[in-house]
Order: C-alpha cells, then structure tokens, then sequence
C-alpha cells in the first residue's frame, strides 16, 4: 500500500498539509521580525536543581501536549464517522478525577504502582464513555455531534460527582514528573509522551489496516460493510481510541497543577481539537484523513495562542483575535479561494508559454 | 444511506411524526409533574416563569432549527446573544461614548437609547450572519469553522469592550421591563392573596418570532427552499433550487434572531456580563433536536423546538423540586433525558423505515 502510495501521489499529495505549514511559517517569521529572541532555548536549572530546557518554543510544545494528543484522536473520529467528538474536554475531566480518586486512595502514600493502577483505571473508565458514545454512533446511527452532546452536558458535572463534589489536590515527586520534568531530562515529559503516542500511532498505521479500514469506513459506509469490513466495530473503535486519548490527556493537565478542577480542567478544548482537525486539511464530513495534518494544526494554534500572550494580549480577548487569523487561515483553504488560485496560476502558466513560444518563432 | 433516501421522499411526515412525540412527551412530563410534586407546577405562573427565563433561548433555537434544517451549523449564538446583550446594557448606561456623542448630538432625550440599542443588535445580529453566510454558502468553507471563529470573537469582543460586568440603568429597565399581568391567571400566595401571572414582552416577541418562523417554513418559497437543501443539495439545485442564496439567507436569518435574542436577555437579565448566555448554543442545539429536528439537515418544525425548549426547561425544574439538591444532578440528568430522546427518536425512525421497506 506504501508503495503504490508513493507512486501514485507526487507533491499534491501533501498539498493538504500547506494551510498549517503556512500559518507556522507566518507566524514563526511574525515573531522573529518582532523579537529575533522569541524562539531561543535556555538551559536553566528549576527548584529541584536539575537541568530544565525553557524559552516560547519550549513552552509551544509543551503546551499543546493535550491539544495535540485529543486532536490525533479526534482525527480517527472525524475519518471515520464524518463527525466531531464535542465531549473530549468533559471525558478527560472525567479521565482526572478517577485518577486522582484512584490516588487518594492510596491514603497519603502514592507510589509509582499506584500511579499505574490509576491510569489504568482512568483509561479503562474513559474507554467505557468512548465506548458509550461510539454505540451511539455506530449502533444507532446517531450523529456524532448529537450523540455526544448528551456526555458534553454532563460529563463535568459527573467529574465532580466521583470526587463527592471537592477539588482534591494531589503532591508527589512521580505526579511531578509526569506533569513537569522527569530529574536529570531536560524536555518536559508532555512533550516525550506526545512523541511516545504519535509513535503508538505511527506503529499502528504501518503494521495493522486499521487506518485503511477507518477511510473506507468513512468514504462509504456501505460499501466498506460490502467489502467485508465491519462498518460498525471500526466505527466504536475509533470513539475508544479517542477515550484512550482523553485519559491520557486528562492525566497530564491534572499532573501540571497536582489538582483536579472539574470546571477548568481542559475547558473549551473540545472546539480546539475539532479547530486542529479543520485546519489540518483533513474533511470534517469524513474518509481521507492526514494525522500529521491535525499535529500541524494544534502546533500552529498553540503557537498563535502563545504569540498573542507575548504580545501582552490579555487572556480574555485572545479569543478575538484568534477568530480572525482562523477565518483568514480557512478562507486560504477553501476550494473556491483555491480554485481561484489554480484558475490564476494557470492563466500566468499559458501567457508565459505563449511568450516563450513566440519567441522561439 | 436507503434511510436517507426515505426521509428524503416524505420529509415532512417525520418533521410532524418526531414532533408529535416531543409534545405528547411534554405534555405527560408535565401532567407527572403536577401529580408528583403539585405545589409549584399546578400554578401557571411556573410555566409563564419559564417562558420568561427561555425567551431568549426560543428565539436562539429558531434560528439554529432554520439553520439545522439547510443541513449546516451555527455554534456562534450564545456568543452572538451575550455580545448585544452587553453592547446594549452599555448603550442604556451610558458608558459608549460615542452612542452619548450621537444622542447629544441629535437633541434627542434618554427614551431614544432604548431605540439606538435595538437598533445596534439588530445590526450586530445581522452582520455576524452576513459573513458567515457569505463565508459557508458562497466560499463553501464547513459550517462548524466558520460559527466556532464567529463565537470566539464575540465572546472576545465582549472582554475587549468591557471586561467589568455591567448593569442597565434602573430607570430605562423599568420601561424595558414592564410585565404584562393576567389576573385570570393569578394564583394565591402562602398569606392567600391573588398575585396574577407576569408574562415579560420578551415572550410575547418569541411566541410572535416563533410564528413567523413557522409561517415562512411552511408558507413562503424561501421556507420550502431550505428543507430541499437540507434534504438533498444536489437534488436541490438540478431542480432549480438557488442552493447558494438559501443557505445564506438561513445563516442571515440566524444571525438576525441571535441579535433580537440578544435583546430580548438583556431585557430580562439587565446586565452584561462575559459569562452571559454561556452554552446557549448547546441548550439550542438540544431543544432543537428534542423537537425533531435533524442535524443531517431537511427534518425539522419551530413549533417542535418551542415544546423542546420548554421539554428541557421542566426537566431542569423537576430536578430542582424533587429534592436533588447537589449542583451535578442537574446536568446529570438533563444528559440522561437528552440520551432517552435521542435514543428514542433513532429508535422510531429506524423501526418506521424499517417497516416500510
């Protein structure tokens, strides 16, 4: 399949990857033209004593961990039932609180099999509302959006519930470590497990069919069922790979603050993730999918969030601004826009061959 | 992808199948509550007190339905709503200068700020929907993108124009907030005395939005336009159906409720504030499908979303009457009937194409 992918597919091939591309390239030279500095890496040593990598780059990558691992997730979602998950922000405050319950349980004392055992648990029980929200799709064919409406009105609200209505906090060396920076690596440990998950998936995607299978599943329903792909498993698959990646990334932002706050846990980043997906290039009605894409947008929109915080914009009015740059990034995208271009560059094309034909006669 | 092709050929025999239940549902939700909790249900002023909470949510849900049945998206209401509800309250205050310039220089008393500040929200309404639908119909750009960057930037733009909350002037609330009583209507008090019903004009704007909306879908050229649209796009446009101008006109019309929708909260709040109308886009998007209306678009009936609006509102109230006190079970179990509509409606349309096959 590689193979007769490479022949097949020439520069175009990754013509879907050039809206993010270009938003990172503008707004990598944006910065650069108004502070040469902004994306130099220091070495500083933190409160612990131990090495640490810091600088606006630094904290690009580290920042869109969670937006980066729900929106590769979100992608498999979107390819395979031609909709969004808008429920990721409440499962992963769900994925939180059960860890952090799982670890209060350890009465004081957390050790490292207890971490484990709670990322079990958190990513057992966001499987089983990944699964919840799957069935729905693909048993009873219910819109995505729809469906998973029901665990967006609720799923914080069931957070708070596990926790019996408090925000715990939780302080050990292991949660520090995997919220901030293992002692003596100086990358913070969000960003190895964002390489460590885009591995997972590399892996998968080379050694199983699972994501030729999923665009079949989301190019024509039927058809795939008619070729002997079962319609329905892919579909609840993909919702619990999603879970999966929830509990992940629930993990992480309660490992960054030792605390679960069932409000503010990962707010809003349901739209961001949906957001990344859009601008990777990848078809919010379904089939073909590009995960590099999704990567590339949630880099980009973190970046765009960071720029506009070192530009002193205060935090409530990021969002306006935000709007603006994402409706220029998706008019550049956008068919007409780009059938335009096409129609343009190839009227520049054939005046330029008549030229040149005319002076060859 | 048959399933489709069904709805597609008696579109509006599902519309009425799916609102039909929404009603009955309603309509028995309520009879159980009266017999359960009494009290507070027997009265009408509990649903009159409803309408005048969920107002601006019906008119919100309008939109969204007509927007919903062109098979399209708009995330951008509730953001829309809290930016002219502030931009409003500070037109009544006084704290724009430059509406304070306008008024002065026109010679024109404080009365007229009431007008400057429907006139702003209509306008505010009427410009989100122009881009968008100009960005959705006519730079085919997916629906979702478009109104989640329009809600960001209202919801920006509120901080960036006031990050204080702030509040009508008493004076202008009072004309604003004039109630229309119904002594026939009335219930005693626990000292026995007859209070009568208050109804707020902003019910009486939704009831009339909710009509006209219903006539337009039903009666006018345009109305029908959508839901051919919404059912099959390119069916729609071999017939002659101006696909493009449709769906602007629904994201325009959208846009427009949202503004009067805006107009209407601040009448019934008084305030502006950033946290304003927070998920109202979602609470539309629920009513509108509790009423029978399809996110795949060519399915759907106002009269169906008012009762989903109400359907949503009871639920809501019976959970605060019957005791669960603790703040999770309110969405908990508004989550769990959202689940048993949605379930349910699969359900009897999945059986009802089943049988006509």
């Amino acid at each position: 399949m590689n193979n007769r992918k490479r022949k097949a597919g020439g520069l175009s091939k990754y013509s879907q990857l050039l809206v993010p591309l270009i938003a990172i390239l503008v707004l990598v030279i944006f910065n650069l033209i108004r502070d040469p500095g902004f994306f130099s890496v220091g070495l500083t040593t933190n409160n612990n004593g131990d090495p640490v990598l810091q600088g606006n780059l630094i904290s690009i990558l580290n920042g869109a961990s969670e937006l980066v691992i729900l929106s590769m997730g979100m992608t498999l979602v979107t390819a395979a039932c031609g909709g969004q998950d808008i429920s990721v922000g409440a499962l992963a405050a769900i994925a939180g609180s059960v860890f952090v319950k799982v670890l209060k349980s350890g009465g004081g004392s957390i050790s490292p099999l207890l971490v484990l055992g709670g990322f079990l648990m958190c990513c057992a029980v966001a499987m089983v509302f990944g699964a919840f929200n799957g069935s729905l799709v693909a048993f009873f064919n219910i819109q995505p959006m729809i469906a998973t409406l029901i665990l967006f009105t609720c799923g914080r609200s069931i957070a708070y519930w596990i926790n019996g209505g408090a925000t715990p906090t939780v302080s050990s060396p292991i949660i520090n470590a995997v919220g901030s920076f293992i002692p003596g690596i100086p990358i913070p440990t969000p960003i190895l497990i964002v390489l460590l998950m885009g591995g997972l998936f590399a892996l998968l995607f080379r050694f199983t069919t699972l994501g030729l299978y999923i665009q079949a599943v989301g190019i024509n329903q039927s058809a795939a069922r008619l070729n002997g792909i079962n319609a329905v498993g892919i579909k609840l698959l993909s919702f619990v790979i999603l879970g999966v990646c929830c509990a992940v990334a629930g993990m992480i932002g309660v490992s960054r603050l030792g605390l679960i706050n069932h409000e503010t846990l990962l707010i809003n980043i349901e739209m961001d993730a949906i957001l990344a997906v859009a601008i990777g290039g990848n078809n919010l009605g379904g089939g073909k999918f590009k995960m590099i894409g999704s990567v590339l947008g949630a880099y980009a929109i973190q970046a765009l969030t960071i720029t506009l915080y070192a530009m002193k914009v205060p935090s409530t009015d990021v969002k306006a601004y935000k709007a603006v740059v994402i409706v220029l990034l998706v008019v550049m995208g956008s068919p007409v826009v780009k059938e335009a271009a096409d129609r343009f560059t190839k009227r520049i094309r054939a005046a330029r061959r008549s030229d040149t034909g005319k002076e060859a006669a | 992808m048959e399933e489709k092709g069904k709805l597609r050929r008696e579109p509006i025999t599902d519309t009425q199948l799916l609102m039909t239940i929404t009603v009955c549902i309603f309509v028995g939700m309520y009879i159980l509550a009266i017999l359960i909790w009494g009290g507070g249900f027997k009265k009408p002023q509990m649903l009159f007190d409803m309408l005048n909470d969920n107002a601006y949510l019906i008119i919100i849900s309008c939109g969204l339905t007509i927007v919903m049945i062109t098979g399209s998206i708009d995330i951008s209401v509730g953001g829309v709503t809290a930016l002219v509800a502030m931009v409003g309250v500070m037109i009544l205050n006084g704290n724009l200068t430059l509406f304070n310039g306008l008024i002065a220089a026109l010679g024109l008393g404080e009365g007229a700020r009431i007008a400057f500040a429907l006139l702003m929200s209509l306008l505010i309404g009427l410009a989100f929907g122009l881009v968008q639908g100009y960005l959705i119909a006519h730079l085919e750009i997916q629906p979702f993108i478009i109104t989640l960057a329009g809600m960001f930037f209202a919801r920006g733009m509120i901080t960036i124009i006031s990050v204080d909350p702030q509040k009508g002037p008493q004076d202008l609330m009072d004309i604003l907030q004039k109630r229309i009583e119904m002594a026939w209507l009335g219930s005693p008090n626990k000292k026995g005395v007859m209070i009568p019903a208050r109804m707020e004009i902003g019910v009486v704007i939704a009831l009339v939005i909710v009509v006209l909306v219903y006539l337009l879908l039903r009666r006018t050229k345009l109305g029908r336009s959508f839901y051919a649209v919404g059912g099959n796009r390119q069916s729609a446009l071999m017939l002659g159906v101006n696909v493009r101008q449709s769906r602007f006109m629904a994201h325009l019309l959208c846009g427009l409720l949202s503004g009067i929708a805006g107009f209407v909260f601040m009448m019934h709040t008084g305030a502006g504030n950033a946290t304003n109308a927070t998920a109202a886009e979602m609470n539309a998007i629920a009513s509108s499908i509790i009423g029978g209306t399809l996110l795949t678009g060519g399915v759907g009936n106002v009269i169906g979303t008012f009762f989903g609006v109400l359907t949503l509102s009871t639920i809501k109230s019976i959970v605060t009457t019957s005791g669960l006190r603790d703040p999770w079970w309110q969405s908990i179990t508004t989550g769990a009937m959202l689940c048993f509509f949605i379930l349910l409606q699969s359900v009897v349309l999945m059986r009802k194409n089943k049988r006509k096959k």
